[in-house]
């Protein structure tokens, strides 16, 4: 375990971090009343820059219009608070197992440049999906499956399936 | 003191963000020791050849669902307090798919790509700038998809609701089905050769 702490490979058990994961997860409704989300940080940090840069444009659109009225500013958001929490945490913990170093993690078979592009690509598309389904991984299909939520299990479902159907097609492009 | 506490006022409101932080932290620090920060050992899952994605996801789902249960068979938690997102068929069946090949391609999602960027992955912070272009892209052209983003609402509603079990009959076979699935990864990752990352 020292030698795999020393070396950075070193992770928990899946079920025991799916424990504290869960427990994580369980004390954020006990506490909270909901779930535990990523993609609406984004979507807060966007709709604050679009309004910083485009006032009236954010006004009129009728998405950005949904998140915007004047007592409620965007960035003051449960989840920009969270996703601060959750970047802090993963930091503490890549400095706990000696992870933390600047890479492009990639496999030996494509070059860094391809990876990147991928990335970006794959990027876009959560963006995308996330806003559509009204929330991802974590916010719709995690949370969503905890409460037992009818839109937890289709988006999870969703999202694995095709997940495994467009893997075996990118194959070639391993990441 | 029944939860959920905040909405029940044992807590005043203005804690909220400062149990975001705390709460958020929790969630980073068990994503990024389960290897979450990662996309090569994420996408192992789809690749066959590491399933810790399939484990920990389905394992921590599970743990809170059946703790929330638990909670509330003990008069500790007021389930109907408790946020259930509305259900949209449509937008939840094709944003699930957009996001699926993001998956497959980015080798990331929103929450463990913030992981991979928290420790200097630089591949996650490319794939979280590309949400950000995303959610941008999807704002500027909402309303071209505004009737299918709005159509098929469900309200709040509760998969034990539509499928008519009881939620202990459905927790009882989540959980039946999560140890076949943990079963048959675990077979295949024997047969697989160690991929090294």
């Amino acid at each position: 375990m020292k030698k795999k702490i020393q070396s950075g490979t070193y992770y928990l058990n899946p079920y025991l971090g799916g424990v504290l994961l869960g427990l994580v997860l369980l004390a954020t409704f006990y506490i909270t009343g909901r779930g535990l989300g990523a993609s609406g940080a984004i979507k807060s940090t966007v709709v604050e820059a679009v309004k910083t840069v485009a006032p009236a444009h954010a006004e009129q659109s009728s998405y950005y219009g949904k998140f915007l009225s004047d007592d409620k500013h965007p960035m003051n958001n449960w989840l920009v608070f969270e996703v601060m929490g959750a970047l802090a945490g993963a930091f503490l913990s890549g400095l706990l197992f000696n992870r933390l170093k600047f890479k492009v993690e990639h496999s030996p078979k494509i070059t860094s440049r391809r990876r990147l592009m991928f990335a970006l690509s794959g990027g876009i598309l959560f963006g995308i999906g996330s806003q559509l389904a009204k929330g991802c991984t974590s916010g719709a299909a995690l949370s969503g499956m905890a409460v037992l939520a009818l839109g937890g299990f289709i988006t999870m479902i969703a999202i694995f399936g095709t997940a495994f159907v467009f893997a075996w097609i990118f194959k070639k492009n391993k990441i | 003191m029944v939860g959920p506490l905040i909405p029940m006022n044992y807590i005043p409101q203005a804690w909220d963000n400062v149990f975001a932080l705390i709460l958020g932290m929790g969630f980073g620090i068990t994503l990024e020791a389960s290897g979450f920060s990662s996309s090569r050992k994420i996408i192992g899952t789809f690749f066959g050849y590491d399933f810790v994605v399939l484990k920990v996801f389905f394992t921590a789902a599970i743990t809170a669902m059946l703790g929330l249960l638990y909670f509330s068979y003990m008069g500790w938690i007021d389930y109907s307090m408790l946020f259930i997102q509305p259900t949209f068929v449509a937008s939840a069946v094709i944003g699930g798919i957009i996001m699926g090949i993001g998956f497959s391609m980015g080798g990331y999602c929103p929450g463990t790509s913030f992981c991979g960027l928290a420790i200097g992955k630089l591949d996650a912070l490319t794939f979280t700038v590309g949400m950000f272009v995303g959610v941008f892209i999807f704002s500027e052209t909402f309303p071209l998809i505004e009737k299918m983003y709005n159509s098929g609402n469900l309200g709040n509603v509760l998969i034990t609701d539509s499928l008519g079990i009881s939620k202990a009959l459905f927790a009882f076979l989540l959980v039946v089905a999560a140890v076949g699935m943990f079963f048959v990864a675990s077979r295949l990752e024997r047969r697989i050769k160690k991929v090294e990352y």
